[in-house]
């Protein structure tokens, strides 16, 4: 089981501030991010980023667990911007990245599902003239939200599975069970929504 | 009351159309009712039915008068269905969300959610994990919530699609203990005979047919007799 994107109960100040505040910081720190070009910004960005685990208390395992998944392609981007752009380039853009993506996780971590769900069903409101239904969105991202432990649990059962049988067959032996098992979930989350009135309201 | 009337219903498998429950006919008033039978007999198309999660292509099924498919939502507010994996159920991120969810859009304030989610908690020693990952939590523990959460709406019939397939023997005690102290009319779909021992009326299915409709220890013993 996995601890990624999941909220970690607290009362830190960052747990306490409003969701719509975080969001918003989100936002300028991504649209800041854009005038980063040196790699000791980019640098610091990472460190404070790494400051706010720790006023919230965040246990390193868990961070752990949200930094992990940035190696599969933080590692070739990297790879790919020493080639083309040299070290400083490439630590300024991957340096960023991955203070966002560590950033956005921690809005998640320290922000429970109903807060985020409140602030984008009252973001995307005005859009109900031209026919968006603002619930509807929101339980959008809250499925989003739980679909990703459940996902991965996924995946590990299949790669379990991939493994006890002698694991031959390439990447299709693993690529279509995950598949074909996250269709059947998502039939599943779809019945269970009706039974439990979804949309209904 | 639940009532099948005349119901069927067919399902397209490539060229050919197969039926999974086929003319059944009965009206379900007793407060327990045990439903058993072999894998593919019609049992789980039979209670989907009873919400409305599927519809018959023959056929009217009601509960308490109202169509389950001209009536679907006044239905489900009725009739609450626990499936038998809990993860498909659980729909939000943790274990107090997950509760909520069912309250949505039901006319009750903030304050009023909370509280019925705080006793909610309480009565299925869950308080320990408000806000606890429902990813995180055990198998026993996660129908536990799956259960909880269809509770928590007070529904007044209760269909429970083979809830203890998944559970240890201590946890489907606890699932059993559980559904005996429900006040509600409670439709039990199970391979575990015990836990249709105490059923006033157990239905054994076999081809989309009713073959049994009878006493618990008679219709498992028919039951046993078809797969001989």
């Amino acid at each position: 089981m996995t601890t990624l994107g999941l909220y970690v109960p607290g009362n830190s100040p960052l747990h306490r501030m409003p969701a719509s505040a975080k969001l918003l910081l989100l936002v300028a720190a991504a649209i800041g991010s854009l005038f980063v070009t040196g790699p000791y910004a980019a640098l610091a960005a990472c460190a404070f980023v790494l400051t706010l685990y720790a006023v919230a208390r965040i246990p390193w395992r868990v961070l752990l667990v949200q930094a992990r998944p940035i190696a599969w392609f933080g590692v070739p981007l990297l790879a790919f911007h020493v080639i083309v752009n040299g070290w400083a380039k490439a630590v300024a853009v991957v340096g960023m990245f991955v203070a966002l993506i560590l950033l956005a996780a921690l809005v998640t971590l320290t922000t429970r599902v109903v807060d985020l769900t409140d602030v984008v069903v009252r973001g995307v409101r005005p859009l109900r003239r031209v026919g968006v239904d603002p619930e509807r969105v929101g339980l959008l991202v809250a499925l989003g939200i739980r679909a990703v432990p459940v996902m991965v649990t996924v995946a590990a059962e299949v790669r379990d599975a991939r493994r006890a049988r002698g694991g031959a067959g390439g990447p299709s032996a693993y690529l279509v069970p995950v598949v074909l098992r996250a269709l059947r979930q998502a039939d599943r989350v779809g019945e269970a929504l009706v039974a439990r009135g979804a949309g209904e309201s | 009351m639940i009532v099948f009337d005349q119901v069927s219903h067919e399902f397209r498998l490539g060229t050919t159309y197969l039926a999974a429950l086929r003319d059944v006919s009965l009206s379900l008033s007793e407060q327990r009712i045990g439903v058993i039978g072999a894998n593919g007999s019609g049992k789980s198309t039979f209670v989907r039915m009873i919400n409305g999660l599927i519809k018959p292509t023959a056929g009217r099924v009601t509960v308490d008068g109202l169509d389950t498919d001209r009536d679907g939502k006044a239905v489900r507010r009725r009739v609450g269905f626990c499936f038998t994996d809990p993860d498909a159920q659980i729909l939000m991120p943790t274990v107090a969300e997950d509760l909520a969810f069912g309250l949505r859009g039901r006319g009750l304030s903030r304050d009023e959610v909370t509280d019925k989610v705080e006793s909610t908690l309480a009565a299925y020693d869950l308080l320990g994990y408000r806000d606890h990952p429902a990813s995180l939590l055990s198998g026993g523990q996660k129908q536990l919530l799956a259960l909880a959460s269809v509770l928590i709406i007070e529904p007044s019939v209760l269909v429970l699609d083979e809830p203890a397939t998944l559970l240890d023997l201590a946890n489907t005690q606890r699932v059993q203990r559980l559904i005996a102290q429900l006040p509600q009319q409670v439709v039990l779909v199970t391979h575990h005979f015990g836990l249709i021992e105490d059923s006033d009326r157990v239905l054994v299915f076999d081809a989309g047919r009713v073959v049994y409709d009878g006493a618990p220890q008679a219709a498992v013993a028919h039951y046993v007799g078809l797969v001989r």
